[in-house]
């Protein structure tokens, strides 16, 4: 009888204490385990074998309530876990079918996670995003189309509308790019997501920069300040974290 | 500036770009594996739409 498989949260190292996971509550609720295999340890909780087979999470990750509460669980128990040490998180909706298929993973990759480890050891992650508003209205044009028909008068405003946000935009990332490259100095890695969509992230604001960074800790204080004390051009920043090293705890070969 | 610590309310769009597209990438012995971009691009069409369809009347 197995109708109950092993979802894996994070990689970290083989100290764990069942202490510091006492408290944790994983994915439907259920409690954390821990799969010690020196050097590594892999955190772990069972999740019902339906629910997560690949049918079953093929129409799952599409259903929005489905997908924010598994990511909140996922992220909940990384975070926490991130907080105390360092760890390697796993990408969601990782799923093995028992506890010795976990042991074969953590002999087989022990080396790629040490090093993975070893990369985010002491260091945060911290995001920064870039918006541009677009409330200014473009005024470009204005009186060149006294002499035009009404309705070529009123295509050729559009059309000046647009070639002005174009620029508007194009200006705003060229910021980011240059805020982005002094970042960087500050930092022992990046890694620029795609800007979200407006439908998705609710800002009126247009995002032209999603960036995330590897700090050691002695850099946080300057890094803080430079994108606090940002205010040039069209520019508006925003900073959060510290988060779990999602972006850098990668393993060789991964993207 | 905001500063979200583990208790807060986190986006979940935040989350997701992480959560889909960062983290170790392994392939679990019983499942679909993430790494599967088009999966990953199935998925935010969804959310697109049911975000959408929520905001827009």
């Amino acid at each position: 009888m197995s109708d109950e498989v092993m979802y894996l949260y994070a990689v970290t190292d083989a100290d764990l204490g069942d202490a510091e996971i006492d408290d944790m509550r994983a994915v439907d609720g259920a409690a954390v385990h821990i799969i010690a295999e020196a050097p590594v340890a892999a955190v772990v909780s069972a999740v019902d074998a339906e629910r997560f087979s690949a049918s079953a999470l093929r129409r799952n990750l599409e259903n929005l309530q489905w997908l924010e509460d598994v990511a909140r669980a996922h992220n909940a128990v990384v975070s926490d876990l991130a907080h105390r040490r360092p760890v390697a998180p796993v990408r969601l909706a990782t799923v093995f079918a028992n506890t010795e298929n976990v042991r074969a993973l953590l002999r087989t990759r022990a080396q790629d996670f040490v090093a993975a480890l070893d990369r985010v050891r002491g260091r945060r992650e911290w995001a920064v995003k870039g918006f541009v508003g677009l409330t200014d209205p473009p005024s470009a044009a204005a009186g060149s189309t006294d002499t035009l028909s009404p309705g070529r008068s009123y295509l050729e405003r559009r059309r000046a509308e647009r070639d002005s946000h174009t620029r508007h935009i194009e200006e705003a990332s060229t910021e980011a790019d240059a805020i982005h490259n002094r970042l960087v100095k500050l930092t022992l890695a990046n890694r620029r997501y795609p800007p979200q969509d407006r439908r998705l992230s609710g800002y009126r604001d247009e995002m032209v920069l999603n960036a995330a960074y590897l700090l050691p800790a002695g850099a946080e204080i300057e890094f803080r300040r430079v994108v606090d004390e940002y205010h040039e051009g069209h520019l508006r920043l925003e900073l959060s974290g510290p988060w779990a090293p999602y972006s850098f705890a990668t393993l060789e070969g991964d993207q | 500036m905001t500063l979200a610590g583990p208790r807060d309310e986190l986006a979940l769009v935040d989350l997701l770009d992480r959560l889909l597209a960062g983290g170790v990438v392994l392939t679990g012995d019983i499942t679909i594996s993430l790494a599967n971009v088009d999966l990953v691009h199935i998925s935010l069409r969804a959310l697109i739409s049911s975000v959408s369809t929520l905001v827009e009347p």
